[in-house]
């Protein structure tokens, strides 16, 4: 049981998918400007990470070995497709924002990952749980960037307003516009990955 | 006149490392040495282009008539696997001293999500096919461009002291973003 359990917290933290080990940058980088953004990207990239890990890990008896990679791919792009069209249809204002980085969640590479490390060498419980570890950190990291990136940038936090923050004459909250743009989003996540070591590599 | 505006787009205004956060990865894992960043970048402007004329082609041929457009995202990703390894193989038969030298970053390609990333939005963007091929070696030259820029500091990084938790990508990501600050500054130079 414990195992199992470690098998799920694994990628919260210690192996978490952005901040440690450095997979899928690119939506990383690309769709934080928010933390509505962040969390809602993660969320999609979870139930591709799922779904894809419970499916391959049902057929990693039928997939012959040498094409395993472009059969990974193919389930993948299926479960994307899946989700690419359900935004469009619930959130329309989300999938907007997000735009081309849903479809692009195929070459991610945690996706491709999980399947090729876990999924197709472990049963569908603990494939499963894998997944959900690993999406609920990925999803976590984006927020928590998306947050930081939120904040500083647009004085907001969850489009809400923050009421301590400092206002200047105008009632206008002083931000840093920065860091909702792209090179924030750089200097940002480099300072949260060194936070992280610090943290981490003192204990 | 029209497709030097595209070009200029690609490679500065909207750079597509530093602006559209497209091939990342490559960007961050094979810039510590600028002989390396070089080979990247010449695989990168080949299978791009390719990629790009290809995915047209399908896209106009068997998606549109036949109303496939939800099958987009898995026929592409096939074809650019596909086409990849295609390349590969006729390269190490053709030309043996250009397959030593981009050999190694051909496999890495295939995940690389600038070359569907540039599919994709040629069709979003409906360029014809003559834009749609500028806009692939422009937005490849790009990725080269900011490639090989950013393993130049790179190399001069390893020589400086750096506070032990900045050290290695914390420290690369920083220098990333004073590099994507600086291409801010060709905003507006062109609209496209």
């Amino acid at each position: 049981m414990n195992k199992t359990l470690k098998v799920f917290t694994n990628g919260f933290i210690k192996e978490n998918p952005v901040l440690v080990l450095l997979l899928g940058m690119c939506p990383t980088l690309a769709v934080t400007s928010s933390a509505m953004n962040g969390l809602g990207m993660g969320l999609a990239t979870t139930f591709v990470l799922i779904c894809s890990n419970i499916v391959i890990s049902l057929m990693k008896n039928l997939i012959p070995g040498k094409v395993r990679i472009p059969s990974f791919i193919v389930v993948i792009a299926s479960f994307v497709t899946i989700v690419d069209l359900m935004m469009a249809a619930y959130v329309p204002a989300l999938h907007k924002q997000l735009g081309i980085f849903i479809p692009l969640i195929v070459v991610n590479c945690i996706v491709l990952g999980r399947a090729e490390a876990y999924a197709s060498k472990n049963n569908v419980f603990t494939s499963f749980l894998d997944g959900t570890g690993m999406g609920l950190g990925f999803a976590l990291a984006l927020t928590v960037l998306g947050g930081v990136r939120e904040i500083l940038g647009a004085g907001q936090f969850f489009g809400m307003n923050i009421p301590i923050y400092p206002n200047d004459s105008q009632g206008n909250p002083i931000t840093i516009l920065v860091f909702v743009l792209a090179p924030g989003a750089f200097i940002a996540l480099g300072y949260l990955i060194a936070i992280l070591n610090r943290i981490t590599k003192s204990n | 006149m029209e497709y030097l505006i595209i070009i200029i787009a690609t490679v500065f205004v909207n750079n597509i490392v530093l602006a559209q956060f497209l091939g990342i990865c490559p960007f961050l894992g094979v810039s510590k040495k600028i002989n390396t960043a070089v080979g990247m970048a010449g695989a990168v402007v080949f299978v791009m282009t390719l990629a790009t004329i290809v995915t047209f082609l399908i896209d106009k041929a068997i998606l549109k008539p036949f109303d496939l457009g939800f099958l987009q995202t898995i026929s592409f990703i096939l074809v650019i696997a596909a086409l990849v390894q295609m390349v590969e193989i006729m390269l190490k038969k053709l030309s043996p001293s250009l397959y030593q030298a981009l050999g190694i970053f051909l496999p890495l390609i295939t995940t690389n999500c600038a070359v569907l990333g540039v599919a994709i939005l040629t069709i979003q963007k409906d360029l014809n096919l003559i834009q749609g091929i500028v806009y692939a070696i422009g937005n490849a030259i790009g990725f080269g461009l900011a490639l090989v820029l950013f393993a130049g500091i790179r190399e001069h990084i390893e020589l400086m002291v750096v506070p032990k938790g900045m050290r290695g990508v914390p420290i690369a990501l920083v220098v990333a973003g004073i590099l994507s600050l600086a291409f801010m500054g060709f905003a507006g130079l062109v609209k496209f």
